[in-house]
């Protein structure tokens, strides 16, 4: 248990830093994900094949690629790709690029392209009525979005959406290879400097179950919510 | 864009592909034992056995699978007693050490596949099967089993195409798969996206033959 001792004698505030960082990275990067899937859904969901087919490409490309190749490609990948687009507008300097913003990036994509599917599946679950009844009384077609399909749809896509955080909550543990000190990179500090990796690595796999047990908590709260009236 | 790169490193990646289909198959078929086992676990009526089981699934799918592949690779390793017995021979291999990771990964998650397809066959079957004076046991792997692999098909597919993706966690304890040999490419070269390209692609190709598979297998098992 001294292990597990805040302060200079143990791990226990590293990892607890290190859990908050996990947090902070899932949510930075699902609410990149929203972003990406606010993007994609409406190409999904066009009725023109280009669009679609942008749409498409993105959702199985990310989907069938391992999350540790795309956290590579962005690893090595994003820095240079930033550098070329900078050297365009005469910025010829090095640039570095923090493992948090390389790590919230990589998975946000991962996550917004689950986030896609879920939304696409959502809208197309809502009755086609809808759409048609608001059209008749001459709604405008944002406030149709916002007021009658976005509330009908968040309620359809929130059980989809919470293993969605599910799997970005789980995929964050991948970005420890670009040395980003959360949960998994924090285990593997402590395990390498105290030869105990069976105890902290089991440790690191309860915060995980932590986790994923409040949030799961939370969700079905915010699912009641969203179901009341029926 | 280096298209001698991607010449080049084309046939290297296609070699470690094959390291990355022999574990997606062996932790696979492992994988589909553990899960009709804990299956069959959690429908039993015994509380104690039932939630020994569900733990097992809850564990497994609420971890990721990076820590359950360090837990057993770096983690077992440590005790002593482990050491001595003839389970070292094969925990001392990274190779085997990824399996039993996969393994009992996708166990978990075919677990609750397959009890949810069990669950959804509905009770005049069974009861059919009853009146009939069929045997126990037929009636399990002659009725239900079949039936339920049609009920999971679908779920399963998605569960190939995780473990598919999965599998690229194998090159964080050594092993040169496909993400190992891309990696190590990427960082030789700094060509990234060039290398993304060529794995990626031959990703893509494997969960598209997969898919399909799984299309194919779920219109010869339908009833129509």
């Amino acid at each position: 248990m001294e292990l597990l001792a805040f302060g200079n004698t143990g791990w226990g505030d590293e990892l607890f830093y290190a859990t908050l960082m996990t947090l902070a990275v899932s949510i930075t990067a699902m609410i990149i994900g929203f972003f990406f899937a606010l993007i994609f859904t409406p190409l999904k969901l066009s009725k023109h094949k280009s669009l679609n087919l942008i749409g498409n490409f993105y959702t199985t490309v990310v989907r069938g690629v391992p999350e540790l190749l795309i956290i590579y490609l962005l690893f090595f990948g994003g820095s240079g790709a930033i550098m070329y687009v900078a050297s365009i507008f005469g910025y010829n300097q090095y640039i570095e690029i923090n493992a948090f913003i390389t790590g919230a990036f990589s998975i946000g994509i991962i996550s917004g392209a689950y986030s896609t599917e879920v939304f696409r599946g959502a809208i197309q679950s809502i009755d086609k009525g809808q759409f048609e009844a608001s059209k008749t009384l001459g709604i405008k077609k944002y406030v149709q979005f916002y007021k009658i399909i976005l509330p009908q749809m968040l309620r359809l896509a929130l059980p989809n959406l919470s293993n969605v955080w599910q799997i970005t909550l789980k995929d964050t543990s991948l970005i420890s290879v670009t040395g980003l000190v959360e949960i998994m990179r924090q285990s593997y500090i402590a395990a390498g400097s105290t030869r105990d990796p069976l105890f902290f690595y089991s440790f690191a796999a309860v915060l995980y179950l932590l986790l994923t047990f409040f949030s799961m908590k939370i969700i079905n709260k915010l699912e009641m919510r969203y179901s009341r009236g029926f | 864009m280096d298209l001698e790169l991607m010449t080049n490193s084309f046939p290297k990646l296609l070699s470690a592909t094959m390291v990355t289909l022999k574990l997606l198959s062996v932790s696979l078929i492992i994988g589909l034992f553990i899960g009709l086992f804990f299956a069959i676990l959690r429908m039993n009526k015994n509380l104690f056995i039932n939630k020994f089981a569900y733990g097992y699934s809850y564990i497994f799918r609420g971890t990721p699978l990076l820590v359950q592949i360090f837990i057993i690779y770096f983690g077992l390793g440590q005790i002593e007693y482990l050491r001595s017995t003839f389970l070292w021979v094969v925990l001392k291999e990274p190779y085997w050490c990824a399996i039993i990771a996969f393994s009992l990964n996708t166990g978990a998650y075919t677990s609750e596949i397959l009890r949810s397809a069990f669950q959804t066959i509905k009770p005049g079957f069974i009861e059919a099967g009853k009146s009939l004076g069929l045997p126990r046991k037929f009636i399990f792997y002659k009725i239900q089993i079949p039936i339920a692999i049609k009920q999971s098909l679908p779920a399963y597919g998605n569960e190939i195409i995780l473990m598919l993706k999965g599998t690229s966690l194998a090159s964080t304890v050594t092993l040169m798969d496909l993400t190992g040999v891309a990696k190590y490419i990427i960082s030789t070269t700094f060509k990234p996206v060039e290398v993304f390209i060529v794995a990626g692609g031959i990703y893509l190709f494997m969960t598209f033959v997969i898919h399909n598979f799984i299309k194919y297998l779920e219109k010869k098992f339908s009833y129509q």
